[in-house]
């Protein structure tokens, strides 16, 4: 689908990218604690004698993080493997008080999936499948602080043993557009599934950014590895950066070591972290604290009931049932908190206007792209912490849909929603906006415009049938907006003729 | 007036329910005990005489307020210093954590602290449970209250790693004590000291709490005089724990009150593959007793094949290693315990230190054995090869118990040998575990009760090996054994 390509000295390069995303599992405690896992706590207060690594202390697995890793393999497609196994990551750090990781290496619990991502958002339907190769679940380290004492290096705990899925993709992706849209559309999923709430600035999601260059057609090229990435932008970068580093070396008669790289966001090039040569041996073996994980056909069937409409499968349907286009389609599914927020005007419009979903529904997606994000936009709010409601927006949208006030008039309501916080309604009344269908009124009106422009008449009698816009402008503002739109071409084609 | 000490659980029980004496009155002679030999056989790490009165005070009052006693009710017992007690000091037996106060109690001693028994105090053992003679503990090694009967006045082993546990109990230092069986450390130290031992099915106990050795074969069990005390004991200790992901969620079953030494209907098996060359004479005419014994009780006797058992000891040590390489990355220096800081160390420095100071070399050697075999290019040929040896061994108890109920052999292959004899060659020392650790593999209930003496006068077990959850048949032909081999010796108390 795209055609991403390095320009090189000796000729053209093709960017080969697969990306480990590490999402923080959403659950009230941690993988194998029972401790708290809130962001932002103090330091070492969400720790369990568990999680420190205190002479004894076991891990039991938490059914609700395996629960959600089940979910969002369902998500992707996956296949769920009902036999699966924790292994111990062994190495030495300040971080990890047990001296290993319980992860996944030999049986993780998602194995094969994928998903769809969507490059041109004009033109949805062109679609490119992202393999993903596993997903599996492993404890979180703590936090060394460094600047908390002159000579030592303080710890926190508090993420010590929460909850992470490793996502790991294929090496599919072929461009930065690739693996930005990759990303996204994986953070769109886990947070329409709530396994990951993909706050990336939190630390809650993060990629490790696998990279290597080729002649297009050749056989891979050695990839480095870039840690710990953590926007969408930063990506995107990395990815940029790394693989022009790679085309430039090679090309300089260098080559590409497998090694792990680090990305510096502030100078926006990445450095090398470790090579293989001194690679970690992790010693990784089945943990003897805990016994395989056997998921029952009935929590399986649970995970998948529990799963809700899925963005592809949304974005499907507004199309199909609701009659929106592509393109909005495609925006208001993008991000769950926008498909929700859709969905409540929607059911309210169609409540309060008597009609079904389907006949409401390119109102509201209209005004709710054009002129709820433009006002969020123009505040700096999201959705989530919209001014309106979606109960006042519909009521907004129903004084429209009843011919109550024009699409003009209710922008003026709108305003004053975001100013005062009073339902539309209340507006509309006490402004008295109404929309008037007062013939006589009207017809008033047409006749003085009519009379003051007397050459404009005579002109569009005389063919020039543009003109009839103008008088309808005329019209509108003589009766300050408020005159029935479709009432005003009706009598104005009379008076005209 | 009897000597308390000399009462087994089962009589303290009774007779601090029926006020034949107090609960203060047999902590008061235990104390006693306790401190007038801990010189001489260094049998506790730390005594507290202060725990162990208050218990019996507690108990005392609840009598007399005609509350209902629990099942160890007066009965004051030694814990061994694997099992953290919440505020007394817990070590392993290393340096490593000296001075370790755990903030919590491990869920088998709060079993037993509820059931009404009090704590003497905790009981020295092989540093980190590694070691088949107490040799490597940090503290000292435990001296057996046994000698030989040569004149001498060689100091002996009273086995490992419960070695603590095992000469406390021989010395009547307390009725009972727990222990923890990873190949054998239950049961062999019991042989060594002419007491009983049990090591029920893996996941009976509840691990957690307990200073991890080698988690898939780790198990807490009891070390008493009898078998019944034995079966009290477990019941107290035993039960599902949400706790440890690998506890057993079944029922605790009254194996007191199942007890019956009538093996009418029984078949015992005699493993071929235990018949070694060059077996201890001593040891191969006390196996021949079991035999007849049993037999006695009204049990077939067949033999059996246990086709894997030369493998056993290889491959539990390769386990046992890989995962005590694991479990002990956890002393780090970080977080409690020892911390060797040298001047202008960083973090690989002090761990190095750190490590170095507070391991000993047993320990040591354990961690590169095991970090060894997980280490990428040997995995496959040694952990992953064990695993598959060790699920042949399974295989092996599981064909045995389709011809059999309960499987008899030696618990050790000689009796105590004296302190030093073993220690320069670690895998003489290994040897010692080679009757004890096929049931380890396989997770199996075994125990070890006294036979008679040798020619030396010292100690002989039989170790009873049954099917998984069936302590009750191990219990039942062990008490068969008992009654039958009519052991009443015991050791001179020559360090009054």
């Amino acid at each position: 689908m795209t055609n991403y390509r390095i320009q090189g000295a000796t000729g053209e390069w093709e960017v080969v990218i697969g990306l480990e995303v590490h999402a923080q599992v959403t659950s009230n405690a941690k993988l194998f604690s029972g401790a708290a896992t809130a962001f932002g706590a103090e330091p070492n207060s969400q720790v369990s004698l568990v999680d420190a690594a205190m002479p004894g202390m076991l891990p039991v697995p938490n059914r609700e993080c395996i629960r959600q890793a089940v979910r969002t393999g369902m998500a992707i497609d996956a296949q769920i493997n009902k036999w699966s196994r924790f292994d111990r990551k062994n190495y030495f750090y300040a971080d990890l008080p047990q001296g290993y990781q319980i992860s996944q290496l030999y049986h993780p619990l998602v194995g094969e999936g994928r998903l769809d991502i969507i490059l041109d958002d004009k033109d949805p339907e062109n679609t490119k499948t992202i393999g993903i190769e596993r997903i599996h679940v492993e404890q979180d380290a703590g936090k060394l602080m460094h600047d908390q004492h002159p000579t030592m290096s303080y710890v926190d705990l508090n993420r010590s043993g929460v909850a992470l899925m490793e996502i790991v993709s294929r090496p599919d992706m072929r461009s930065p557009a690739e693996a930005g849209a990759y990303l996204r559309k994986l953070r769109a999923i886990l947070r329409y599934v709530g396994s990951c709430d993909g706050n990336m600035e939190e630390g809650s999601m993060r990629a490790d950014v696998n990279v290597s260059v080729r002649k297009p057609g050749e056989p891979f090229g050695t990839r480095t590895e870039t840690k710990n990435v953590n926007s969408v932008r930063f990506v995107m970068a990395v990815v940029e950066g790394e693989a022009r580093r790679q085309v430039d070396l090679i090309e300089d008669g260098g080559k590409v070591v497998q090694e792990t790289r680090l990305y510096d966001p502030d100078r926006n090039e990445t450095r090398s972290m470790r090579s293989k040569e001194d690679a970690h041996d992790y010693r990784y073996f089945p943990d003897p604290d805990l016994l395989p994980l056997v998921l029952e056909d009935d929590f399986l069937a649970d995970c998948r009931a529990s799963l809700p409409e899925l963005p592809d499968a949304k974005r499907h349907r507004y199309e199909t049932a609701l009659g929106l286009s592509a393109y909005n389609a495609g925006v208001l599914t993008a991000e769950v908190e926008t498909a929700r927020w859709f969905e409540a005007l929607l059911e309210e419009s169609a409540a309060r206007q008597g009609k079904p979903e389907g006949e409401v529904a390119k109102q509201a997606a209209n005004w709710l792209m054009s002129e709820l994000f433009g006002a969020l936009n123009r505040l700096g709010k999201s959705l989530e912490t919209s001014p309106v409601s979606p109960a006042q927006a519909a009521e907004l949208l129903a004084l429209v849909g009843d011919g109550t006030i024009s699409g003009t008039i209710a922008k003026q309501v709108f305003e004053k929603m975001l100013e005062t916080g009073d339902g539309a309604g209340a507006i509309v009344e006490r402004e008295g906006l109404k929309q008037t269908s007062d013939t006589g009124a009207i017809d008033a009106a047409i006749a003085k415009i009519l009379a003051d422009n007397a050459d404009k008449v005579e002109q569009y009698r005389g063919g020039k049938e543009a003109l009839f816009g103008f008088f309808v402008g005329q019209t509108m503002k003589a009766m300050a907006g408020k005159a029935n739109p479709q009432l005003v071409n009706e009598l104005l084609k009379k008076a005209l003729g | 007036m009897t000597d308390l000490t000399e009462l087994t659980v089962a009589a303290i029980r009774t007779g601090v329910a029926s006020g034949d004496f107090t609960a203060r009155e047999v902590a008061e002679g235990f104390n006693a005990n306790v401190a007038g030999a801990q010189n001489a056989l260094n049998a506790f790490i730390v005594t507290t005489p202060d725990k162990a009165l208050a218990a019996a005070d507690a108990v005392d009052a609840d009598r007399a307020a005609g509350k209902v006693l629990g099942k160890l009710a007066g009965v004051p017992i030694g814990m061994k210093d694997l099992f953290a007690t919440h505020g007394v000091q817990t070590t392993a037996a290393s340096h490593i954590l000296e001075g370790f106060k755990p903030q919590y109690e491990s869920t088998v001693s709060q079993k037993l602290w509820d059931a009404g028994a009090g704590m003497l105090g905790k009981l020295n053992l092989d540093q980190f449970a590694m070691g088949s003679s107490n040799e490597t503990s940090y503290f000292g090694n435990v001296i057996s209250p046994w000698r030989r009967n040569d004149g001498g006045n060689a100091a002996l082993a009273p086995g490992g790693s419960s070695g603590g546990s095992s000469a406390a109990i021989a010395a009547r230092l307390c009725p009972a004590a727990t222990g923890t069986d990873t190949g054998g450390s239950i049961r062999q130290p019991a042989a060594f000291t002419g007491i009983s031992g049990i090591k029920p099915t893996y996941g009976r106990c509840s691990r957690w709490g307990i200073v991890a050795f080698a988690s898939s074969l780790d198990q807490a069990g009891p070390m008493a005089r009898d078998v019944r005390d034995c079966a009290i004991m477990l019941e107290a200790m035993a039960g599902f724990d949400p706790k440890d992901a690998t506890s057993l969620d079944l029922p605790v079953p009254a194996w007191e009150a199942g007890l019956s030494a009538d093996l009418a209907g029984k078949t015992v098996g005699i493993p071929r593959e235990y018949r070694m060359d060059g077996i201890d004479a001593d040891v191969a005419r006390s196996w021949e007793d079991g035999i007849a014994w049993l037999k006695d009780a009204g049990a077939q006797v067949v033999d059996i094949s246990l086709p894997h058992t030369k493998y056993a000891l290889p491959c539990y040590y390769i386990i046992a290693p890989a995962e005590a390489s694991s479990n002990l990355a956890r002393y780090d220096g970080v977080r409690y315990g020892l911390r060797d800081l040298p001047d202008g160390a960083g973090l690989q420095d002090m761990y190095a230190a750190t490590r170095a100071a507070g391991f000993g070399a047993e320990v040591k050697r354990r961690i590169l054995i095991g970090t060894y075999v997980l280490s990428a290019g040997f995995y496959d040929a040694y952990y992953t090869q064990a695993q598959k040896v060790r699920t042949l061994i399974s295989h092996d108890f599981k064909n045995a118990f389709t011809e059999c109920d309960v499987i008899l052999a030696p618990t050790a292959p000689t009796a105590a040998f004296a302190l030093g004899e073993k220690s320069g060659d670690p895998l003489e020392m290994y040897l010692n575990d080679v009757f004890s650790v096929p049931a380890s593999l396989a997770g199996l209930p075994a125990m070890s009760v006294p036979a008679g003496l040798n020619r030396e006068g010292l100690p002989l077990g039989l170790q009873i090996i049954g099917r998984p959850f069936d302590e009750q048949g191990v219990l039942n032909a062990g008490l068969a054994i008992e009654q039958r081999a009519g052991f009443v010796a015991k050791p001179d108390i020559w360090w009054k």
